[in-house]
């Protein structure tokens, strides 16, 4: 048994999205879900109400930030991360292996782990499954993921295959390094970068383990939105229907809309609260940079439609003149990118629910590309799950 | 604007009401209490929703010009006001000319102009700009232009005689524009007190700003540490004299809990509260005592219920130049204290988390350090408020002094 059930309330009779609700040990999640990245324990600032009354229902934390401060022994003292920073809702946790080799240069992966320099003392140190769960499990998320071998997605040759091999045994050794498993979840990531013969070998091997449910992982670095696409789309076709299904690394609208269309379930990404930092806010028509000359004198909401609590109380022209360095224009922000990305969601569970999700693609493409300009591979995509944009 | 006074202690100190504050009809401003403190018209750290979680949000606010004035022209464009840009038009708009949350400059004020420092850098204000900036803003009230820059112990007597009298002429030329302009004629219009260190300076000042038809007055000046207490004490006493009892004294940059204390007994009314700012900017959290009723010794009182860590720190903090008013957050010693800023504290902060998660934030240079330390600040120095008022009705104000006395 795991420590999830998964309840798909409604499937989209064109496409193959669904919605559901997702019961966590510490919340019940409808899905599909976007997650907010709170790297650190925190959320850019916001407390962990206003997450709360933002609808945020499950939130990222980053083992290997989290391992090395405030460090696992003191997450396991405290009784997790969950308490230590009063979050009563889910969490879900990475293995710290991508954040290692994204962030250090020194990084090296043998069979036993990664094995790295720690930034703070210079010693050698190795990430191994084990040591990664152990992590994971004394910061006790909701979910946990496996240790995986990252490779970066447009890699090609034997090292992606190495990758791919490496990241199932790496696998087992995490499944049996498992101490709560009656507790938390851990879901397996499906690599295979971007060759479909490799991610099917994956995906067909990690089916068999029978976990709580499925990462597709090795994908968002950069790669063509054409084969992106098609690595998810092959992935949904052979993880199994009554399990949730995760896209990592996955945030922008557009492509939150059109993976839900292609059976994806759950989705993170820090480009909502990170943006925000920079000034961005994000409209379904597209994204302003507020800090811009254009707006300082633009007295409506960021988005008059949003009932964000930035928009039913600030102009844009009052954000535009908080300088960089009074944080609160970044909290400002941060909480309206974050409605953002929930109402989103939530329009997405809804039209699925009354099961006009394709009227719901259509009408949602045609205000994010008002001259019907769509790219190719938007075009492609929904016309794999039956919905055809028009042509021009 | 009215002071209503409604209790007098020993002669000097008071408790009251600002009352008749204009549009904000049946609103009341109690007094001793503070302003709070803003920069772009916002509590630091904080939005709306996280501010109004404070109990107390004083109903008064000061907006502070330098973190404003830039977008003066921006403000003259939307035409309805400060209160309105900024979303605060529920609160009473005080506009000050410095910001007592960062330190100024010397030596760059002049006959026609006075300096304030914005984002871009230095801006010259004479009358016709800070009239001109007046009438886009539309504050409930504001203090005149003012030279303060006289630096106690070397400013000669020279230059606080002409920092007197610029800052009367300022004040006097504010004042035929207010008469002649009906955008300003509604505004409250505090006249600023200079002096430095010069007892006859400050009486002149405060004799001659006392003549002018004025909603109250502000004392310049006393926010230096340079100045030894008692000689503070001294000017402060000749200068009440010299104002009418029944007109509101706001004073400038004297925020901490032994100097409110001090300057509440003399007759102070009205206090700014940039004072837990500055204690937030420092990964800091007040933790002082002033609980009059149960505790009449503050040091065994917190050193009882703290833990020995937390008595070690005390005295390692206090070491280190940090006042005994307050604990440092950054102190590796909190790494895993599980217990919130201050027990009993009602804040946000403290219902919902630990001095080890803030230490955790403030180690990893996360932002929400700061606005968990800005509400317990804010929301302890705004109890204090409430307190100082409470021990005037009970008749019990020097028992809070010597608490709070004793804890320096
Ligand atoms: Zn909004
Ligand atoms: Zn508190």
């Amino acid at each position: 048994t795991h420590a999830l059930s998964f309840k798909i309330l409604a499937e989209c009779s064109t496409t193959k999205a669904r919605t559901g609700k997702l019961k966590l040990p510490h919340h019940t999640v409808d899905t599909p879900v976007f997650m907010p990245v709170g790297t650190q324990g925190t959320m850019k600032g916001l407390t962990t109400k206003q997450l709360e009354d933002l609808d945020c229902q499950i939130i990222l934390g980053n083992t290997y930030h989290l391992g090395m401060r405030p460090g696992h022994e003191l997450l396991e003292k405290v009784g997790g991360l969950h308490k230590f920073m009063n979050w009563d809702r889910a969490l879900l946790t990475d293995s710290g292996g991508f954040q290692m080799v994204s962030l250090l240069k020194l990084a090296e992966i043998t069979e036993e782990g990664v094995k790295f320099q720690s930034p703070h003392d210079s010693k050698e140190m190795l990430l191994t499954p084990e040591k990664s769960i152990e992590i994971q499990n004394s910061i006790g998320a909701d979910i946990m993921m496996q240790l995986d071998d990252v490779v970066h997605s447009t890699t090609t040759g034997p090292r992606v295959e190495e990758a791919m091999y490496r990241s199932i045994r790496w696998l087992d050794r995490c499944i049996s390094a498992n101490k709560r498993p009656t507790e938390q979840n851990l879901f397996p990531i499906v690599q295979g970068g971007l060759q479909p013969e490799l991610r099917k070998i994956c995906a067909t091997e990690m089916v068999k383990r029978d976990t709580a449910g499925y990462a597709i992982g090795g994908l968002s670095g950069g790669e063509e939105k054409d084969h992106f696409w098609r690595m998810v789309k092959l992935s949904t076709d052979i993880l199994p229907r009554d399990k949730p299904r995760y896209l990592m690394g996955v945030g922008y609208a557009v492509d939150l809309v059109v993976c839900s269309a292609l059976g994806c379930d759950m989705y993170d990404c820090v480009f909502p609260t990170r943006t925000a930092r920079f000034g961005c806010a994000l409209l379904r028509t597209g994204q302003i940079n507020i800090k811009s000359k254009q707006f300082a004198k633009d007295y409506r909401p960021i988005d008059d439609t949003c009932k964000c609590s930035t928009c039913a109380r600030y102009t844009r022209a009052y954000i535009n003149s908080i300088p960089n360095y009074e944080t609160v224009g970044c909290h400002l922000l941060t909480i309206h990118n974050i409605a953002f990305q929930m109402s989103l969601m939530r329009s997405i569970r809804a039209s699925i629910v009354e099961d006009r999700f394709p009227q719901f693609i259509k009408s949602f493409m045609k205000t994010v590309y008002p001259d019907e300009d769509y790219p190719t591979w938007v075009r492609e995509s929904l016309a794999s799950v039956d919905v055809h944009l028009s042509q021009q | 604007m009215k002071l209503v006074i409604k209790q007098l202690l020993d002669g000097s100190c008071r408790l009251g009401q600002l009352t008749e504050l204009g549009r904000h009809t049946g609103r009341v401003i109690d007094v001793p209490g503070c302003l709070m403190y803003t920069r772009g018209a916002s509590a630091p750290h904080l939005t709306q929703d996280m501010a109004k979680t404070i109990d107390k949000l004083p109903f008064g606010i000061q907006l502070t010009l330098p973190t404003l004035a830039e977008n003066h022209e921006v403000i003259e464009d939307y035409k309805l006001g400060i209160g309105s840009f900024t979303s605060q038009q529920d609160s009473l708009l005080f506009l000050s000319v410095q910001d007592p949350g960062t330190t100024i400059p010397s030596g760059y004020n002049e006959k026609q102009f006075v300096s304030i420092w914005t984002t871009g850098g230095r801006m010259r204000l004479s009358t016709a700009t800070f009239t001109t900036m007046l009438k886009n803003m539309k504050p409930d009230w504001f203090e005149c232009l003012y030279d303060g820059d006289v630096v106690p112990g070397t400013a000669s007597k020279k230059r606080i005689r002409k920092s007197v009298d610029r800052t009367l002429q300022y004040l006097d030329d504010c004042l035929e524009v207010q008469q002649n302009s009906p955008e300003l004629k509604n505004i409250e219009v505090f006249g600023v007190i200079e002096g430095g260190d010069s007892h006859d300076e400050r009486i002149r000042s405060a004799k001659e700003t006392a003549k002018r038809p004025l909603s109250g007055f502000v004392l310049d000046g006393f926010q230096s540490d340079a100045l030894a207490t008692d000689v503070k004490q001294n000017l402060m006493m000749s200068v009440l004299k010299e104002l009418p009892e029944d007109k509101p004294r706001l004073i400038h940059g004297c925020g901490r809990p032994d100097q409110v204390m001090q300057a509440v007994e003399l007759g102070i009314d009205v206090f700014d509260s940039a004072f837990p700012y500055s204690v937030t900017e420092s990964g800091c959290a007040l933790v002082f005592p002033f609980s009059y009723n149960h505790q009449s010794n503050v040091d065994s009182a917190v050193l009882e219920q703290s833990t020995d860590q937390e008595k070690s720190n005390y005295v390692n903090d206090n070491k280190a130049g940090i006042s005994r008013y307050e604990i440092n957050l950054t102190n590796e010693s909190y790494k895993s204290d599980f217990t919130p800023l201050l027990a009993d504290c009602k804040c946000y902060s403290c219902q919902n988390h630990t001095k080890a998660y803030i230490n955790h934030l403030l180690v990893t240079k996360e932002l929400l350090a700061r606005v968990l330390l800005m509400i317990h600040n804010f929301h302890h120095y705004f109890e204090f408020f409430e307190t100082i008022r409470q021990s005037i009705r009970d008749d019990k104000f020097q028992q809070l002094k010597k608490i709070i006395m004793d804890s320096t």
